[in-house]
This record gives structure tokens, C-alpha cells and sequence, in this order.
């Protein structure tokens, strides 16, 4: 008996379950419902001009609200700046390993946006390749960046260094 | 104006995948008393505590320094919690120092850890959100496309980071606390091991660790009077910029930089590579130890990884880094930083043990956190300044 | 010591459910107007500091963002304690005493209507032997209602007196999300929430964000007419288990008040940020407070608690934190 109690318990399991209601904010708001229209929508920073997507809240280097004036609309084509095949899993990520994320910048961006790569052989990666959005069936699409799959290549030269060198 | 501060007391767990048979209040208990031990001290002496770590998502506790408070002496005192990300072993340290050089506090006690076995950090790092898609996989997969980028932009040989994985995992040989102890570490073994986040390994990244740091620290008056030798800091400092806007540069962030030139003007450095003996640097991925080679100015941009490679940060060469075994060792996350003070001090202490550095008198501890925007750091030295 | 004054404040209104903004885009105004009221930009701050807390905002390093709001270009001198603002505050002072800084930007933020507060807060407690009977954050602190009132230390009518009081006082606050007029009877009347508390007993669940400008001696004269000088700041956390420590006073609150000095003038005014009727005596006894102070002029915590952000602010200040009053701030403040 006694032995039994002094048997030492290395773990409890302890599920915790919490729900979260959350507010996408103004600014990713008019961001999700251009894209539940298929459109991506950066902001202009009000300071300098430059064009976040996606967009933020305020621009972080000037602190200053990003307004409604300043939304554009960008093209589904970009640069991918820098990229990582990823060989582990995550079970918060359902893609198949193994795959790679991208961070790619669209044309007419000044920031970098996450994404995956798909339909590339995995030795053909490189930084500098011209990718080009792959889109759910119109009849998905959500307020969600998902409406995007993945990024595909695009049969074009790549983008010098230089062009994209900055947003590393 | 400050008042000097010295370390007059560290303690350090073992360092292990699982700590289970210790609860996170043991775990803690265990550095903080070891601390007290080394600073001579008992709980009484102690004036208020600073508890640093990681999320608090981690071990699902919000807040759990409120229920750790009371296992490491601090009922009835002051507690503050500090939480700046990877950085935030650092931080705590600086926050503690601050209490004693205020002149608020005689006698501090700081603890960091982490319980990694009671946690799942990569799932609280990549929890979906709302209208968002995962793609980032833990810490690894944001890290590794700077990693990418500071490759290709320094020209670097693609096995640096592998040097460095070797070099810290040797060192983690002559300190019985590291937790990876892999006696037949080898260049072959680590350039062999699997891509995990390309371009880094699997061995070129840092484990998963059970840990705890703590220090006691003290205004000169009582510093003073220690039986064993006390790490003076000459300087701590701190910079942060936010995670993203445009033009910023992920890979050598100015935050870095400035925090750098900051720290060293405070100490009176001014050329820090023939003036400090040693460092103890946040390199969770080899990689970041050429990246912070340039960050903290010891090298020019992109030539950080001839320092590796020249073999300039070995235990015997001209700026040892890392000695420990650092964080590609051990990785309690939310005391890794602090172990990098922590060891910076034990090194002019000279009480480093098989990894101390012959002369050591003028060491750096240095953290980084979040999207390698978080910094902290600080200088100590043998002597006052 | 080095004097420290308050020269700037600037808060949200507290709401119950903030459904526009998101955490930062709420920061983002208040942080504004701060340097605008002040007169300030971004350079001229030599450390910025921050309280928030993960669990209430659902994900890890939310606090991160929060440095979206403030701009941080340059990069800023920036820590963070993942505590109520008014440690935030706690450590800036620390930082100006030690000569580290001489003007320090303070800031508080939560959004709390995000998720279920009572339960989440339940993950404060230990995680080994009580959080697994998941005890919400309003029946923990019925259960010492329960005993103050069973031993005599307060009656129902003293805690309704109580808000009737900072509900009353609320009006003249148009940041307070609860005020109005009500009577002690009316009040007694209503049904029990988790008995013996009574929704009036409660403080309400509050979005909102505040910000502090601290500033050193002649600075803080420089920078404003008539500074908020702090002439103590103390704080003090008891063991948390409900076992082990006095449920029926605030030792801590006690000990913080005497090391702050408050006895040592008459306290004309008091904002306390008790989120509990009975806690809010418990914290007015510890601190001795007699019929000369103004209690809760803004209406309290029990007015508007928007948590983390409470007590970034206001003249003679207290903060809590950890269940039935474990962590108690003191700050003692003269124009």
C-alpha cells in the first residue's frame, strides 16, 4: 500500500479546451472581403506610400492607422523572395510533407506575404522564381487567405537579386 | 547615478528532455537553490524575485508565476513576471539587475525556465488563427528562410552552420548540466542528419529541454563581501523593432546593431573582439552563429562566417563562443537566454568548470527573440567597472 | 530616489465587446493621443514598457504586436511583463531610478471579450491539484465572499453599498462601461450570480487599453503643468493556494500600503481596482482609508475593468492580480 502511494506520477493529462471569438480588425476586414471577392488589397502606408500585403493594422514603422484611402489592388503574380522545404510535421499544418513555404512578394508589394509553393519539383526552388497564385473554384472562396491554395511558377525569367534583396 | 551590481550566486538544473520527476515549482526550486547556495544566502536575504519564461502556452498556466511564486522564497515579497519572447531569459536578468542598480533592492533573485515535457511548443507557435492559413512550421520554419537569405547574401560555405553545430555540440561535452551529450559528434554525423527546415538539419537545431536558471544578484556594498569571486556588470541593454514593415531586414535586423553599439558604449568598449574573452550567444540554428557574429559587431556584414570557419570562436580560439555547448545543447526556452548570462558570468568568475576559458575577464551574454527582433545583452567582468 | 511623475495619460473607452478594432487598432489611438497630448514623438522616449497577457488574447507573444502601435522605428528600449499594466509601470519607474531613462512610454492593453474570462482564468491556478476542477474566477472569489460573510467581516449590504457607490461615481466617467443610479435595496434584490455574489458584485468584462507617459524631474516639469509625482510604488504577492494564506484581509495590500507610505498624509482621492465588491473593502480596510478619501471618483474597477490596462492611470492607485487578491500594487501619487 504505502509503496503504491509513494509511487511517483510523472504526467497528468490535462485537456484544455477554450473558445476564442476573434476580430479581424478594420483593416483585415476590407483585406478578407476583397479576397472573398478574389481580390488581394494592400495598403498604402500613409507616411511613406509603401504598399503592405497583407495588411496590418497600422504601419508598424510609423505607428500611424493604415485608412481605407489608401487600399489597392495588386495583381496575383509575384517574386518569391526566400523559401524552406519543410520535412516536419505540425498538427496545426495539413499539407504533406514534404512541402515548401514561401515568402513571396507581388508585384507592386513592398512587403513579403507566407504562402506555400506547389506544382515545382522540390530541386527546381529558387529564390527569384516568377510564381503566380493558384485559386480555390469561385464557389469556395471565403474571407481567407486559403482562397489562394498555393503559389505556382510562372514560365518567366526570374527577377534579379537586386529587385527583391531588400525584403530578406 | 546606477548603483553597481554584482552576480554573487548561479544555479543551474540539469538540462534534459524530461525532468519528470520534479513538478515546474521543483524545477525552479532547484536552480533558485542552488543559487542561493553558490551566493552564500538564504531565502530570507532575498528582497523581491523576478521570474522569467517562454508563452505561457507552453504548460498551459496563464500567468504560473503567481502558483511558482511561493516555491522559490518570494511570498510576502515583490514579484514581477517578465515575457519578451526568446529573449526573455535576458530580459529577466536585466530587469533584475535593474531592481539592485535602481537601488530599489539590496539582494534580487532571478529564475528563468521552461518545462518543454509538460508542453508542446510548436503547436502553441502555430496555432491557426482565424482567416489566416499555417504554413510556418514552429520557430524552424520562420527561421530557416533567413537563414536562406543570409546565405545568399554572404556567399557563405553551405557548411558553416555544420561547423558550428560540431563545435557546440564538443563543448557541450565538458558541461555536465548541457542536455545533448553526443559523444560521437562529427562532421559526417551532422551534415548526414535530415534536412529538416532546409536549410537546416536536424542536427543543426537546438533540443527540446527541461530547465531552470537562477542568479543572485547584489548592490557592490554586499557584493563585495562574497567569499568567491562576483561577475560586476559594466552594462546591460536592450532594443526591440517590430515584427514586419517594409524594407526590414529580417536577416540583420538594426536592432541588433544598435543594441550592439549601445551596449559596448556603455561598457567602454570600443574594438569588442580584442576586448571581450568571451561570449555566450542565442544560436537556436547554427546558423545564427555567424549571423550574430555580425550582429554584435565582433565581425563585418557578411564575414561573420569566416569566424566560424577560421575556427575564431572554438574554446581555443581569439573570441571562444558559446562554450556551454549553448543553445544547440541545452533549450529550455524561456531560460536559454538566461543561461547565456548566466554562463557569461560564470566565466569571469572563473567558475566554468572543464568549459572555462582560461583569463576570462570580460565575457558577453546575449539573447534574441521573436522575429529576430527582441534583443538583450549584457557585458560583465571580474572587475568593477 | 529620483522624482518620477505621471505627465500623460490616455485611455479607451471600456466596452464590453470591442467588435471593430482588434487589440492593436485599440492601442493604436490611445498611444496616439498620449504623444500628441504630450507633445512628444517617438524619439524623445528612452523606454517603452508593456503589460498584456497571452490567455486573453489566445495566442503566444501577443504582446508582440503591440509594438505595431507604438511604432517602434528606431528601434525602442522595450521590455514586457505579462502582468497587469501597472507593473509595466513598476518597471519603468525602476528604469528611470537607475538613470536608464528619463522619459518612459507605458501602455496596457487586453481584450478580454475574446474569450470566457471566468474560465480562462481558472489557468491561473495550480495546474497539478485545483485548475483541473476548473473553478471559474467568480466562484473562487465567492467562496471568500461566502467567508467574510459567514465570519462578519462585511454583510451583503456592504458590498451592495459598494456598488452603488462606484456605479454612481461612473457617471461622470465617459471611459466607464457600468454606471447609473441604483439603490442599495434594489441591488439586494436582485438574484444571486454565483452566491453570494450578485451580478452588481461583479466587475464587468471590459475591452480597453491605456497608456502612461513617466517622466523624470525637471522633464516631467518641462513637460507638464501640474506632474503626477510618485512618491511611492510598492507591490507585494502572497502565496497563491487559499489554503495557506488570510482570506478575510489584504496582507499584501497592507504591507505594499505601509512600504508606499500612504498613512503618511490624509489620501484625498483612491482608485482601487478591485474586481469584486467585497475586494474592494478588503483593499480600502488594508489600505485605511477613512471618510477624508474620495473612493473610485471614476467609478473603479467595478465601473470599467478593461484588464491589464487598469491601472495605467488615476491619481492614488492600487492593481490586483491572481485570485482573491494575491498581488496588490500601491502607488501614492502628489501633484
Amino acid at each position: 500500500m504505502s509503496e503504491e502511494v509513494s509511487e511517483p506520477i510523472e504526467v497528468l493529462r490535462l485537456p484544455v479546451e477554450l473558445e476564442y471569438q476573434y476580430t479581424a480588425g478594420k483593416s483585415a476586414s476590407r483585406f478578407l472581403r476583397g479576397l472573398q471577392q478574389g481580390k488581394l488589397l494592400g495598403q498604402r502606408c500613409p507616411v511613406d506610400g509603401r504598399v503592405y500585403f497583407p495588411t496590418r493594422g497600422c504601419c508598424p514603422q510609423h505607428g500611424v492607422p493604415m485608412a481605407e484611402e489608401g487600399s489597392i489592388e495588386l495583381p496575383d503574380v509575384g517574386t518569391l523572395v526566400t523559401y524552406s522545404i519543410v520535412r516536419v510535421p505540425s498538427a496545426n499544418i495539413p499539407l504533406e510533407l514534404p512541402y515548401v513555404t514561401i515568402q513571396v512578394l507581388l508585384d507592386g508589394a513592398d512587403t513579403v506575404m507566407m504562402h506555400v509553393l506547389g506544382e515545382c519539383e522540390l530541386e527546381d526552388v529558387h529564390m527569384g522564381m516568377r510564381l503566380e497564385a493558384k485559386w480555390k473554384p469561385e464557389e469556395e472562396w471565403e474571407t481567407s487567405v486559403g482562397n489562394i491554395l498555393y503559389f505556382v511558377p510562372l514560365d518567366e525569367p526570374d527577377a534579379p537579386y537586386e529587385s527583391y534583396k531588400e525584403h530578406i | 547615478m546606477a548603483e553597481l551590481c554584482g552576480v554573487m550566486g548561479i544555479g543551474q538544473t540539469r538540462y534534459a528532455a524530461k525532468r519528470q520527476e520534479l513538478s515546474m515549482p521543483g524545477l525552479l526550486r532547484e536552480a533558485a537553490e542552488r543559487a542561493l547556495d553558490d551566493a552564500g544566502c538564504t531565502w530570507a536575504d532575498i528582497d523581491a524575485v523576478v521570474i522569467g519564461k517562454a508563452p505561457d502556452m507552453f504548460e498551459g498556466v496563464m500567468m504560473p508565476e503567481l502558483f511558482l511564486n511561493d516555491a522559490i522564497g518570494g511570498a510576502y515579497k515583490p514579484m514581477l513576471r517578465v515575457h519578451t519572447a526568446g529573449s526573455v531569459g535576458g530580459s529577466t536578468a536585466i530587469v533584475a539587475a535593474s531592481l539592485v542598480q535602481s537601488g530599489v533592492h539590496d539582494r534580487v533573485l532571478t529564475v528563468a525556465y521552461e518545462k518543454q515535457s509538460e508542453s508542446n511548443a510548436t503547436w502553441a507557435l502555430t496555432i491557426s488563427m482565424p482567416f489566416s492559413v499555417a504554413t510556418v512550421a514552429g520557430a524552424g520554419g520562420y527561421f530557416a528562410p533567413l537563414v536562406r537569405g543570409y546565405i545568399r547574401r554572404s556567399g557563405a560555405p553551405e557548411d558553416t552552420g555544420i561547423r558550428v553545430a560540431v563545435k557546440d555540440r564538443q563543448n557541450a561535452l565538458k558541461n555536465p548540466l548541457a542536455h545533448l551529450q553526443l559523444e560521437d559528434i562529427s562532421f559526417d554525423m551532422v551534415a548526414n542528419s535530415p534536412m529538416l527546415w532546409d536549410p537546416i538539419r536536424y542536427l543543426e537545431t537546438c533540443p527540446s529541454s527541461d530547465g531552470a536558471c537562477a542568479m543572485v544578484m547584489a548592490k557592490e556594498s554586499i557584493a563585495t563581501q562574497s567569499t568567491k569571486p562576483v561577475a560586476w556588470i559594466h552594462a546591460t541593454e536592450m532594443r526591440s523593432e517590430p515584427t514586419m514593415f517594409s524594407g526590414r531586414d529580417q536577416v540583420m535586423p538594426r536592432a541588433s546593431l544598435d543594441n550592439a553599439a549601445a551596449l559596448y558604449k556603455k561598457a567602454g568598449i570600443q574594438n569588442p573582439r580584442d576586448e571581450i574573452d568571451c561570449a555566450e550567444i542565442y544560436v537556436p540554428f547554427s546558423w545564427f552563429e555567424p549571423m550574430w557574429m555580425e550582429g554584435m559587431l565582433f565581425a563585418p556584414i557578411n564575414e561573420g562566417w569566416k569566424m566560424t570557419y577560421e575556427g575564431a570562436t572554438a574554446l581555443d580560439g581569439d573570441l571562444p563562443v558559446n562554450m556551454s555547448g549553448g543553445v544547440l545543447s541545452s533549450n529550455p526556452i524561456g531560460a536559454s537566454g538566461m543561461i547565456r548570462f548566466a554562463e557569461a558570468a560564470l566565466q569571469v568568475r572563473g567558475m566554468a568548470g572543464d568549459h572555462q576559458i582560461d583569463g576570462a575577464r570580460k565575457a558577453l551574454g546575449h539573447a534574441y527573440g521573436g522575429g529576430s527582433q527582441y534583443f538583450s545583452t549584457w557585458i560583465v567582468s571580474d572587475q568593477k567597472p | 530616489m529620483r522624482d518620477v511623475a505621471v505627465v500623460a495619460f490616455s485611455q479607451s473607452p471600456s466596452v464590453r465587446r470591442e467588435t471593430d478594432c482588434n487589440e492593436v487598432e485599440i492601442l493604436i489611438p490611445v498611444i496616439h493621443e498620449l504623444r500628441t497630448n504630450a507633445g512628444i514623438t517617438n524619439e524623445d522616449v528612452d523606454f517603452v514598457c508593456s503589460g498584456s497577457s497571452d490567455y486573453l488574447a489566445g495566442q503566444s507573444f501577443a504582446f508582440v504586436s503591440g509594438l505595431d502601435a507604438v511604432g517602434a522605428w528606431p528601434p525602442v528600449c522595450e521590455s514586457h511583463v505579462e502582468m497587469d499594466g501597472a507593473w509595466a509601470l513598476y518597471e519603468a519607474w525602476v528604469k528611470i531610478q537607475m538613470g536608464y531613462a528619463e522619459l518612459a512610454l507605458v501602455y496596457g492593453f487586453g481584450k478580454p471579450s475574446m474569450g470566457d474570462l471566468p474560465l480562462t482564468m481558472a489557468l491561473q491556478l495550480d495546474p497539478y491539484s485545483v485548475m483541473p476542477l476548473w473553478p471559474d474566477a467568480v466562484s473562487i472569489a465567492a467562496l471568500q465572499a461566502r467567508l467574510l460573510l459567514d465570519d462578519g467581516v462585511v454583510s451583503e449590504r456592504d458590498m451592495a453599498e459598494v456598488a452603488v457607490r462606484d456605479r454612481a461615481n461612473a457617471k461622470q466617467n465617459p471611459y466607464a462601461q457600468v454606471k447609473g443610479d441604483f439603490s442599495v435595496d434594489q441591488i439586494l434584490a436582485d438574484p444571486y450570480l454565483v452566491s453570494p455574489l450578485r451580478k452588481h458584485d461583479c466587475s464587468p468584462i471590459s475591452d480597453g487599453a491605456s497608456a502612461i507617459l513617466l517622466a523624470a524631474g525637471d522633464r516631467a516639469k518641462d513637460l507638464c503643468k501640474r506632474p503626477a509625482w510618485i512618491r511611492g510604488i510598492e507591490h507585494i504577492c502572497e502565496p497563491q493556494d487559499l489554503g495557506v494564506r488570510d482570506l478575510k484581509r489584504s496582507r499584501s495590500t497592507e504591507i505594499a500600503a505601509e512600504k508606499a507610505g500612504v498613512r503618511a498624509g490624509k489620501i484625498d482621492v483612491a482608485e482601487l481596482s478591485a474586481p469584486f465588491t467585497h475586494q474592494e473593502i478588503l483593499v480600502e480596510r488594508a489600505l485605511g482609508l477613512g471618510s477624508e478619501t474620495s473612493i473610485n471618483p471614476s467609478g473603479g474597477a467595478l465601473a470599467g475593468n478593461p484588464i491589464m490596462a487598469v491601472s495605467a492611470d488615476r491619481a492614488v492607485a492600487h492593481a490586483t492580480s491572481g485570485p482573491c487578491l494575491q498581488q496588490n500594487l500601491i502607488c501614492v501619487l502628489e501633484g
